[in-house]
């Protein structure tokens, strides 16, 4: 017995010992310039720019951040799904329909994945998508305004999560949906999902100049849940790839349920094989009901319509145009490395991560090496389209991205670190960890054939002892890496806003030349505009009384205005003369029950106020304009609802 | 004897499983002076975390409890606390230390050893699975997928769930999901 043991002994410590092989590349690691003094790595000098946009989603905050890349610097939190009182985004007249559902006004979201616009594969930095789970919606930011300006509800959907990804043209957006649902929805018993429910994969067109998005067709799949999604590039344009879980299709106590197939899939959808079925009269049209809400750069104002009818599409209808691919435990991230032949699945219940090959899965598909079907979709033979299985990398795969030199990095929840691997080799190469928790993780031009591999950001969702204690609720945080060397850096951390759940990045250089300074007042095609002092003035009908007002540092005209009673509809239009860089006007009113206004140089945006009470009462501007800022400010006198005063305003005189 | 040779041949595939991989895994991964970023993988992370206020995680379960000496020695000597500690939800088989004293003599020692980490680890990885999973879900599975990537089964013996061969002797609730003693070590099987 202890010479067996011994002799045990001896081998374990024998292929133990073989185990450690290549651990003597660390001793070249961080020599020479990768030593430097790390501060300076992410220094931006005072009145220096940063080298990389990074937009990150705010998650359940509803808004987009955007940060600079290395300084971690934030410029701007961009509402998205939530109101915003800060830019009166969904408080002002202007921007409410933007809000607006099949289910009336939803001021909240939560925004998860943006995704920037594309042409020939690689980033062109003119929009950003990005979705919002809650109530199926895809949103659009205009990368030169840096405002949300179209936001498209997606039916048929629910939990809408393996959205906002751009083909390589922006050909589309594309929006998947998490939670399967009766399709149409009815009323019917939850225990008779299987089978029942649908799952809606939604294909969104992009107007290549105007950027207008319109829904093209749906695929109506089986009813999985849908996880995330990429798009095919280069050689497998034309492809789009979606991570499923519970192909169990249970229900309930998901967490158990939701978890016993030994594979979920991967979908690959040939959407140009669709696109072709459908211009040539393919699908149904099916009666629903969404929103559309556009706003217009010259009317400075968004409409909200009202859309009846989708085109679906039964994957049964249109053969070869949608397969599964058994993918381990169910899959989280789905992600197509920069040549298109790789699409890696990030089983989060598995400890490997699974690579299948885009190439391999079209010969599976032309020898028919199919291992069945699911509702008539055929079942891709594991092997058949596998490429190969990066082993025991990490705990709890989730999302990986790839940089320009044949490298890809994965984040790992559980084990919370980023693990670099060599893809093709399946190698892994470095690791480094995360503080704490990580989800998602980002490259600028991450999702493109050319990714910009000098830095990495991972988003974390749990920091604890990271930062000074806020109470309970701590701030979430981006961890950024160099990843220009063979071993990762650490350089640092920042806290970010609301759940940082996903990022897009890119150069600079692509959106800083065509930011916008200023709105062309002659432009400006607001119907209660006032583009002089000259054109304002208060016109009373009925209850309602229209404000025309303009503002220009350091006073408002009118500044005076009486004969308001009490009961009236009152709408201050503000009309922003200003046509110098960097310079809004607020205004605020006092007792309205609605936000202040930050009204940008030669913009309109009108808030409502309904006096409740007879007096005088002052507003004034908000936001720190001028030197005689302090100065900018007004009276409005309001009488009983039965008086007599005249309707009557003034600028820099008695009103008689 | 048996017992010996079945861990002779566990330790053997374990190792040829592990050949080249997680070569890095644990080990501190800056070690130039200069560098500012230096962050060492041992004693940082959540399991380091002074808290007493939230209730105890698995590690902190295990930490406090009398008969798990061993198991904390070797999640210890393995460098795998943060694994018991992130948001989980774990569900993590604790074996007893009279468990541990059950194996044959001089194994616990010799896997304790440093060169042995990556096995050890390993070992302990098949005690955890994701999921929050009490005793009345786990009668309803039949198997669990553990954390090293490999299956246990689960059986249902008078009404009451038996992983792998072990019985569950105590369930105690863990802020980041549920531990259970169990009066067996399991041992990764050596196929997958």
């Amino acid at each position: 017995m202890k010479n067996l043991l011994k002799s045990t002994l001896a081998i374990v410590a024998v292929l133990v010992a073989f185990t450690s092989c290549n651990n003597g590349a660390k001793s070249g690691k961080n020599s020479g310039a990768l030593a430097n003094n790390v501060a300076e790595k992410v220094y931006v000098a005072p009145g220096e720019h940063d080298e990389f946009y990074a937009f990150i989603s705010g998650g359940f905050s509803g808004q987009l951040s955007v940060y600079g890349l290395p300084s971690g610097r934030l410029f701007k939190v961009i509402p998205v799904f939530s109101q915003d009182a800060e830019k009166a985004y969904g408080y002002n007249e202007e921007t409410k329909p933007m809000l607006n559902t099949s289910h009336g006004f939803v001021p909240w979201d939560d925004a998860h994945h943006p995704d920037i616009s594309q042409t020939n594969g690689v980033i062109d930095g003119r929009w950003v998508f990005i979705n919002g789970n809650n109530t199926p919606r895809i949103a659009k930011i205009d990368l030169s305004t840096f405002e949300t300006t179209e936001i498209i509800e997606i039916p048929n959907s629910a939990g809408n999560h393996s959205s906002s990804f751009v083909t390589e043209n922006t050909e589309y957006v594309v929006a998947g949906t998490r939670f399967s649902v009766p399709i149409p929805q009815k009323d019917m018993p939850i225990k008779d999902y299987k089978g029942n429910f649908k799952g809606s994969l939604t294909f969104i067109t992009v107007d290549p100049e105007h950027g207008n998005m319109d829904i093209k067709f749906q695929l109506i799949m089986p009813g999985f849940d849908y996880d995330l999604s990429h798009p095919g590039r280069g050689k497998s344009h034309g492809w789009f790839f979606f991570s499923t879980y519970n192909t169990e299709e249970a229900s309930t106590l998901m967490e158990v349920n939701a978890s016993q197939n030994d594979k979920d899939f991967i979908a690959a959808v040939n959407w140009k094989k669709i696109e072709e079925y459908v211009n040539n009269g393919g699908g149904t049209m099916m009666p629903t009901n969404y929103a559309h809400n556009v706003n217009d750069e010259n009317t400075h104002m968004a409409t909200s319509t009202m859309k009846k009818e989708v085109l679906t599409v039964n994957p049964l209808d249109v053969p070869g145009a949608v397969y599964l691919m058994p993918t381990p435990k169910s899959p989280h991230g789905c992600d197509v490395d920069p040549t298109g032949e790789y699409i890696v699945g990030s089983g989060k219940l598995s400890a490997n991560l699974t690579v299948h090959s885009f190439t391999k899965m079209l010969a599976a598909i032309e020898n028919e090496s199919f291992a069945g079907d699911a509702y008539g979709i055929p079942i891709i033979e594991f092997e058949a389209s596998l490429a190969g299985v990066v082993e025991q990398p990490g705990l709890g795969p989730l999302h990986t991205e790839f940089d320009d030199k044949g490298n890809a990095y994965t984040t790992f929840f559980i084990s919370s670190e980023v693990v670099k691997w060599k893809v093709g080799t399946w190698e892994v190469l470095d690791r480094q960890p995360c503080y704490y928790s990580v989800g998602h993780l980002m490259i600028p031009g991450g999702n493109s054939q050319k990714p910009f591999g000098k830095y990495v950001v991972a988003m974390n969702k749990i920091t604890k002892d990271r930062y000074l204690p806020t109470g309970p609720e701590v701030t979430q945080s981006a961890q950024l890496y160099d990843i220009s060397g063979d071993k990762m850096e650490l350089l640092l951390d920042f806290p970010t806003i609301g759940e940082p759940h996903y990022a897009a990045g890119c150069p600079a250089d692509l959106i800083k030349p065509r930011s916008k300074k200023i709105f062309n007042l002659e432009d400006n095609k607001h119907p209660y505009a006032a583009k002089s002092e000259a054109d304002t003035k208060v016109v009373r009908d009925g209850k309602t009384v229209h404000i025309y007002m303009t503002t220009i540092r350091s006073h408002f005209a009118p500044d005076n205005i009486e004969g308001i009673k009490v009961g009236d509809k009152v709408y201050f239009h503000v009309t922003n003369l200003e046509q110098d860089y960097d310079v809004p006007h607020g205004i605020s009113m006092i007792g309205a029950n609605t936000s202040e206004l930050l009204i940008m140089p030669g913009q309109t945006e009108t808030f409502l106020w309904e006096p409740k009470q007879e007096g005088v009462w002052p507003f004034y501007c908000t936001d720190f304009c001028s030197a005689l800022h302090q100065e900018m400010q007004g009276y409005v006198r309001v009488s009983a609802a039965n008086a007599n005063t005249p309707l009557k305003w003034s600028l820099g005189e008695d009103i008689e | 004897m048996r017992t010996t040779k079945k861990l002779f041949l566990v330790f053997a595939s374990i190792s040829l499983f592990y050949s080249c991989k997680n070569k890095n895994q644990g080990a501190p991964q800056v070690d130039t002076s200069t560098n500012m970023s230096e962050q060492s993988n041992e004693n940082t992370g959540q399991a380091f975390i002074e808290d007493d206020e939230a209730t105890p995680n698995c590690l902190q379960i295990a930490i406090g409890s009398p008969d798990h000496k061993t198991l904390v020695a070797a999640v210890q000597a393995a460098q795998v606390e943060n694994a018991l500690v992130n948001v989980g939800p774990l569900t993590v088989f604790a074996p007893t230390d009279a468990a541990f004293a059950a194996l044959p003599e001089g194994t616990v020692e010799n896997l304790i050893k440093p060169e042995n980490k990556e096995v050890l680890a390993n070992i302990l990885k098949y005690h955890v699975t994701p999921g929050n999973l009490s005793t009345t879900i786990l009668t309803k599975l039949p198997k669990l997928g553990q954390a090293n990537n490999q299956y246990v089964n689960v059986e249902v013996i008078d009404g009451k769930p038996v992983i792998g061969g072990a019985n569950i002797i105590a369930s105690v609730k863990a802020g980041n999901g549920i531990v259970h003693v169990i009066d067996k070590v399991l041992l990764p099987p050596s196929e997958e």
